[in-house]
């Protein structure tokens, strides 16, 4: 399978199962609408018949076929071992925690996904037993994983910040006992964000997820306080001073984008301007008939959004300015291995999330929906047969994945985003994949442009 | 080669030999929550 595409005036061609990348010259890349596996030494007639038979034209051929023979071009999947893909769900170990250490929020964002920070299942603080349960049960569930990693998530995880810190003290006496090593990640609105929190967390996370939408207007229109007021100006100076005390750890400044500010590139630029080097903007997740929702109608304009960011990345990168856009990171040579990507998110396997109460559910998503409830923490239950259908989601039991070129890139998509439009994991929402897909053709024409 | 370049080698087979350790970090912790990008990701051997 390939996928060719152009990007500016670039023709970039994609061989899926072997990785490889290539750039084209125009008439190489038209010859690819008449080939299919298995190609032949000889110049095939068809190409005679469209293309003549010039010198340049037979040097065209002669580059497919050297690609094809070297494995890089019409390449087969045939060396990925299923079995290997797909374990049972009691086999797999879990080794990531998203810790709802907050069901409970000091903003009241417009969009936001867990119902302004309770997830619908009332206002409330994990208690620090709580959460030491969750690691003791983290470990007893890791098998032979060494590494650990916990989000302290919530709603707004810094209104809990005595139990974040108690939290963390347990878990480096733990892991010292245990032999395993704790990846802590944190995600907040910042609005709690001070010196004593940001020495904390600089030492501590390995990375720390900012929410801004990105210029003030686009900011104070969904993200507000309890009263209706804008947050914008009381977190950007926090944002600020905190990534200016980061030093090279990992941050993200992380911003939604909905119907309402379809010109995200805008909210990126705006981001670099402030001096933010790591940026991610997402589209909002929802149901259709918000008057925020994305919608089909949507996705021409969002197409040429990110072409228009990645032209705005290529540009400056050239001059000589760095920053990264976290849809648009990809590494073409050290990426994951192949099972990683056939997997992807590892919900309901190897990723779980506890609430609160202690209650466990396949990823932060399905939190509140009791039909997803695996267990508690607390009680040392886990109904491990609940997971099998998230364990067994690939991109070859994806019935639509199986045929995408871009299946080793997305992993088969958002479990939660499926189920919430299609109430089925395995069935792909649309929408997701058709701007997935443009990301990752964004993503690898800013490599391909960078290397010429 | 004349009207080809090459701007990444294959390296998903080779990937599938040495692959599949699971100590690699899991995707939806790394930025966003609603991620579904796993090419992204850093392999940790």
């Amino acid at each position: 399978m390939i996928h060719a595409y152009k990007h500016g005036q670039q023709h970039i061609v994609l061989d899926v199962n072997s990785g490889a990348v290539h750039i084209f010259d125009p008439l190489s890349y038209d010859m690819l609408a008449y080939l299919e596996a298995p190609l032949s030494e000889e110049y095939p007639a068809l190409l005679e018949e469209k293309f003549g038979k010039s010198q340049d034209a037979l040097d065209s051929y002669a580059d497919i076929y050297e690609l094809y023979q070297r494995g890089e071009l019409f390449s087969e999947d045939d060396y990925i071992d299923l079995q290997k893909a797909m374990p049972k769900a009691e086999d797999v170990p879990i080794k990531a925690l998203c810790l709802n250490i907050a069901h409970d929020c000091n903003l009241r964002c417009g969009y936001c996904f867990a119902s302004t920070g309770d997830f619908g299942c009332g206002r409330k603080l994990m208690p620090f037993e709580v959460g030491k349960a969750a690691f003791d049960f983290l470990v007893a569930h890791s098998g032979k994983r060494r590494n650990l990693e916990v989000d302290f998530f919530g709603g707004e995880p810094l209104m809990n910040f005595g139990t974040v810190k108690m939290l963390v003290a347990y878990a480096r006496e733990l892991e010292k006992k245990v032999d395993k090593k704790f990846r802590f990640t944190l995600t907040t609105n910042a609005m709690l964000l001070n010196d004593e929190v940001t020495e904390f967390l600089n030492k501590e996370m390995h990375n720390v997820v900012l929410s801004l939408d990105g210029r003030k207007e686009v900011n104070d229109f969904m993200r507000q306080r309890v009263d209706g007021t804008g947050c914008f100006d009381t977190i950007m100076p926090k944002i600020r001073r905190f990534v200016e005390q980061r030093g090279d750890k990992d941050y993200y400044v992380r911003g939604t984008f909905t119907k309402n500010n379809l010109d995200f590139a805008s909210d990126v630029r705006f981001m670099v301007d402030q001096g933010f080097e790591q940026i991610s903007i997402e589209p909002v997740v929802c149901g259709a008939g918000w008057e925020y929702s994305i919608g089909e109608e949507d996705l021409p304009r969002i197409k040429d959004e990110y072409d228009r960011l990645a032209d705005q990345i290529i540009a400056d990168r050239r001059a000589g300015k760095f920053y990264n856009f976290f849809h648009f990171m990809i590494d073409l040579q050290q990426g994951p291995c192949v099972y990683k990507r056939i997997k992807g998110c590892g919900a309901g396997g190897e990723y779980i999330a506890v609430t609160p109460e202690g209650d466990i559910y396949p990823c932060h998503q399905f939190v509140g929906n009791e039909a997803f409830k695996l267990g508690n923490v607390m009680e040392q239950t886990l109904d491990r047969s609940l997971c099998e259908d998230f364990v067994s989601a690939n991109v070859f039991t994806k019935e639509e994945c199986s045929q995408c070129w871009a299946k080793y890139y997305c992993s088969g998509g958002c479990c939660a985003n499926n189920y919430a439009f299609g109430q089925n994991i395995k069935k792909t929402y649309r929408l997701s994949c058709e701007l997935e897909k443009k990301r990752v053709e964004c993503a690898i024409a800013i490599q391909t442009a960078l290397s010429e | 080669m004349k009207k080809i370049k090459t701007v990444k080698t294959a390296n998903l087979k080779a990937s599938a030999c040495k692959g599949g350790c699971g100590e690699c970090q899991t995707s939806c912790q790394s930025a966003c929550k609603t991620s579904c990008t796993v090419a992204n990701q850093k392999c940790e051997k």
